[in-house]
């Protein structure tokens, strides 16, 4: 009896440091982050690092200002939003509400497949249909720029806030939709104005999946975006935060190696800080709408 | 009439979305397909790149992306499935189960590329497993680890509270009850956590570039781990940016789709198929 | 049950204790995507000769080549520029094994064929913008070039001499990658490694001179570099690092080398 007892608390003991392996591996992650990210800004200067202008690693005169990755993180997270909040909204909401169960399959399996294609898929289809496509629409130089990144980021989110907005909006109550219908609202108008805002804290919470997404996307970013440091501009070549560490990591040294690592723990400090801010926004949200 | 306006628009606004939605993806498949599937030849699939004959063959990536999947899964799965039973079945301080909560939903919203440079950090420099196919699993853990633990919560939650104290009530021990009654009951969740993480595994190549490396050379599963290797989509990468290879890019494009098709589709299968038994 | 996950356990330490500590038996190369034909070629007739050896190479760029062997996370860097002083004096031995020329390349819809070097520069510091001004159609410019680390860059730069003048539109990091781009872009210019040049880019003469081994080989054609082989000064070579050097240093591979674009010297 006694050996039972001791095996069950073993297990117990067992279980309880799997348990705590997630919170071990955030803070491993944080800590690390933290440790090699730190030199580099406490010698350039959090003010310079930060709202510096130019970047330029590796000449004579090194300059390390990542304004210019910030600004273009920023600027096409926010134009991948437009785009793809949408028509992904939209989209979920004929999902949910109007089609018929047979074309509701075969959209949904169509998502699902959307949001299953490897990033470098993306950026394949980016570097040799869009690039190109936009350097003859718009008869400029050369088509790799913010733009292209802007688009290719907006498909890449669409499946998320598709799916996310979709289990919000059919987990509304029938009762709801009912109840206004009995009204004398049209379907339609039932939609709009009871079960989107029935299923606002779902729906507000695939945006913030999807903000999540584009500001962290590199792969398929970095092939169609064209990697020079410039501040942002739509038809620009820019670099994001996430394709700054990327490209110049495999062959950096000393100063520029750190200084990478402090641009990864910006964009870590950044997407805690977004993520903390629209969690709370949501809670809020919820609460006044008990 | 204004509002039928209204209404209308509306409703051309969720087709059109639709549409817009679905020919993305008609597109993108057909495209992708289109110039995938030519390229595609035995020689391709069953040789490794040869700089003297001027060929490519892309075996050595296939097996390292078997490797690393087989790798990463056999490593997730008990730490992922032992948190969800922890927090399911054992944990009593709700304080505790907040905080791994929130580090789970934390580690979900790390970008790919932060958890290569920490990966290459951590695994390749700090524990000395230098570039390698393990480094590159050891990070895929961390990042499915998530997926493995909600899905098996969600499974466990769905166990009835009563298959658990009716075997308490005939004295079994809380492991014993766990191992023979809770967890057959979940299975359905393990399997589908499982293939949803081998899809995301498949998909991933930021978070491979610096810890597994883009090597192709041919190893068996031991050597494989220890040595760099490319995956599928570093290949792709690879293959794309740096070589201009466009037709094995999209060879391989085509097959990483096809795959991704035959694992949702196996996911939505298994799982349907695993519930029927479960209500028997 | 318990057997079961007794089995995986050993099967997990196995694998993962045999990749621990160095195996004989490899020679491990990093470092200049310029090399990677050439290098590749070497690497793949040493393992056909001696079974049982394995070659791995790395393509990081020049720098991090030269960054790698000093931290001994490989046995031999590749460069394709010459070492630095100061690189030098941290205890590193260059050996060249080939030159290489820098070719200029055009999207091949572009009507020019033939620049001088000084134009080069002019239209790399951004002194030309369009085409026209050097008799081709009417359109912008777009200028590719390398990372920073690059040794091509390097070999670039100091040889029209626009060191830290260039204006890149696009810094890409590997020469395969300049190619694809420029391929791609009616209005690119760039510069790759001759060894790396497909059909899928044209490359301009410079000065009348056409790009090629011969030229190369006697200097008429002036951008040129050479692939060096980087190794620890006072550290001894393994074993198989040894015999892939003198290997690759013999003139029995000149044809190898020659195959893969690159100018033997041996």
């Amino acid at each position: 009896m006694k050996k039972r007892k001791l095996i069950e608390s073993i297990i117990h003991g067992i279980f309880l440091i799997l348990g705590l392996v997630t919170v071990g591996c955030v803070l491993l992650i944080t800590i690390y982050l933290v440790v090699s990210g730190l030199p580099a800004i406490k010698e350039i200067g959090l003010f310079n690092f930060l709202f510096g202008k130019e970047w330029a690693s590796t000449a004579e005169n090194p300059k390390y200002g990542i304004l210019p990755f910030i600004l273009t993180s920023v600027y096409g997270t926010c134009g991948a939003i437009l785009l793809g909040v949408p028509i992904g909204f939209f989209t979920a909401i004929y999902i949910a509400k109007v089609a018929s169960k047979k074309i509701k399959t075969l959209v949904s399996g169509a998502v699902n497949l959307l949001a299953g294609i490897p990033s470098v898929v993306y950026g394949l289809v980016g570097m040799l249909v869009l690039v190109p496509g936009i350097r003859k629409l718009f008869n400029i130089p050369d088509g790799s720029g913010l733009l292209s990144a802007i688009i290719v980021l907006a498909v890449m989110i669409l499946p998320s806030i598709i799916k996310v907005s979709l289990t919000a909006l059919e987990a509304v109550p029938k009762e709801y939709e009912d109840g206004s219908l009995a009204l004398g609202a049209t379907a339609t108008e039932t939609y709009f104005h009871i079960s989107v805002p029935a299923a606002k804290s779902g729906i507000a919470a695939s945006i913030v999946l999807g903000v999540g997404r584009a500001i962290g996307e590199a792969m398929a970013v970095m092939m169609v975006s064209g990697n020079a440091p410039n501040m942002p501009s739509l038809f620009e070549s820019v670099r994001f935060l996430t394709t700054a560490v990327a490209s110049e990591m495999s062959y950096s040294n000393g100063l520029q190696r750190q200084a990478l690592f402090s641009i990864a723990l910006v964009l870590f400090l950044f997407i805690m800080l977004i993520n903390t801010i629209l969690n709370l926004f949501l809670k809020k949200n919820k609460e006044t709408t008990k | 009439m204004k509002r039928k306006i209204y209404n209308d628009l509306l409703k051309i606004l969720m087709v059109l979305a639709t549409i817009i939605t679905c020919s993305i993806v008609l597109f993108l498949v057909i495209y992708v397909m289109a110039k995938g599937l030519p390229n595609i030849t035995w020689e391709l699939l069953s040789t490794k790149p040869s700089i003297l004959n001027n060929t490519i063959g892309i075996l050595p990536d296939i097996l390292n992306t078997l490797y690393i999947v087989i790798a990463t899964i056999i490593i997730v799965l008990p730490l992922g499935v032992g948190a969800a039973i922890y927090l399911t079945e054992y944990a009593k301080n709700k304080k505790i189960v907040s905080i791994i909560e929130f580090a789970s939903e934390t580690l979900s919203g790390i970008p790919s590329i932060i958890y290569g440079l920490v990966g290459m950090l951590f695994f390749c420099e700090f524990l000395g497993f230098k570039t390698s196919l393990i480094a590159g699993a050891l990070t895929l853990v961390i990042m499915n680890l998530p997926t493995i633990m909600r899905t098996t919560q969600e499974s466990l939650k769905t166990v009835p509270q009563n298959y658990r104290e009716g075997a308490f009530g005939l004295g079994a021990g809380k492991w014993h009850v766990i191992r023979t009654v809770v967890l057959p009951g979940c299975v359905d969740g393990i399997v589908s956590g499982c293939i949803l993480s081998i899809g995301r595994i498949l998909g991933e190549s930021a978070a491979l570039l610096f810890t597994a490396g883009i090597a192709h050379t041919l190893n068996d599963i031991i050597n494989g781990l220890s040595n760099s290797g490319a995956t599928l989509a570093v290949a792709l990468y690879i293959y794309a940016k740096e070589r201009g290879e466009f037709g094995i890019a999209f060879a391989i494009a085509a097959i990483l789709l096809i795959m991704t098709f035959l694992i949702n589709l196996s996911a939505s299968l298994a799982g349907k198929f695993l519930k029927k038994r479960k209500n028997i | 049950m318990k057997k079961i996950i007794a089995f995986i356990i050993i099967i997990l330490s196995a694998s993962i204790l045999s990749g621990c500590g160095k195996t004989t038996g490899t020679v491990s190369t990093d470092g200049s995507t310029s090399m990677e034909k050439v290098i590749g070629a070497l690497g793949e007739a040493f393992e056909q000769a001696n079974t049982g050896i394995t070659f791995t190479y790395n393509p990081t760029g020049s720098s991090s080549g030269i960054t790698a062997v000093l931290d001994g996370r490989c046995d031999i860097g590749l460069s394709s520029r010459k070492l630095k002083d100061e690189e030098k004096a941290k205890g590193l031995t260059e050996t060249i094994l080939a030159l290489d020329g820098i070719a200029i390349i055009v999207n091949t819809s572009n009507t020019i064929s033939d620049l001088t070097l000084e134009i080069i520069a002019k239209i790399y510091t951004g002194e030309i913008t369009n085409w026209n001004s050097v008799g081709g159609s009417d359109s912008t410019i777009v200028l590719i070039g390398r990372e920073a680390g690059s040794g091509t860059r390097d070999g670039f730069e100091s040889i029209t001499n626009t060191k830290d003048k260039c204006n890149y539109r696009q810094e890409l990091t590997s020469t395969g990658d300049v190619i694809t781009t420029v391929s791609q872009n009616p209005n690119a210019i760039g510069y790759a490694s001759l060894a790396s040049i497909k059909d899928s880019v044209k490359a301009l003469k410079i000065g009348g001179v056409t790009p090629s081994e011969q030229t190369v080989k006697d200097g008429s054609y002036v951008i040129q570099r050479p692939f060096v082989l980087v190794t620890k000064t006072d550290v001894k070579l393994s074993n198989t690092a040894q015999k892939f050097f003198d290997y690759i240093t013999s003139s029995e591979v000149s044809e190898i080398i020659s195959k893969a674009g690159a100018v033997p010297i041996r």
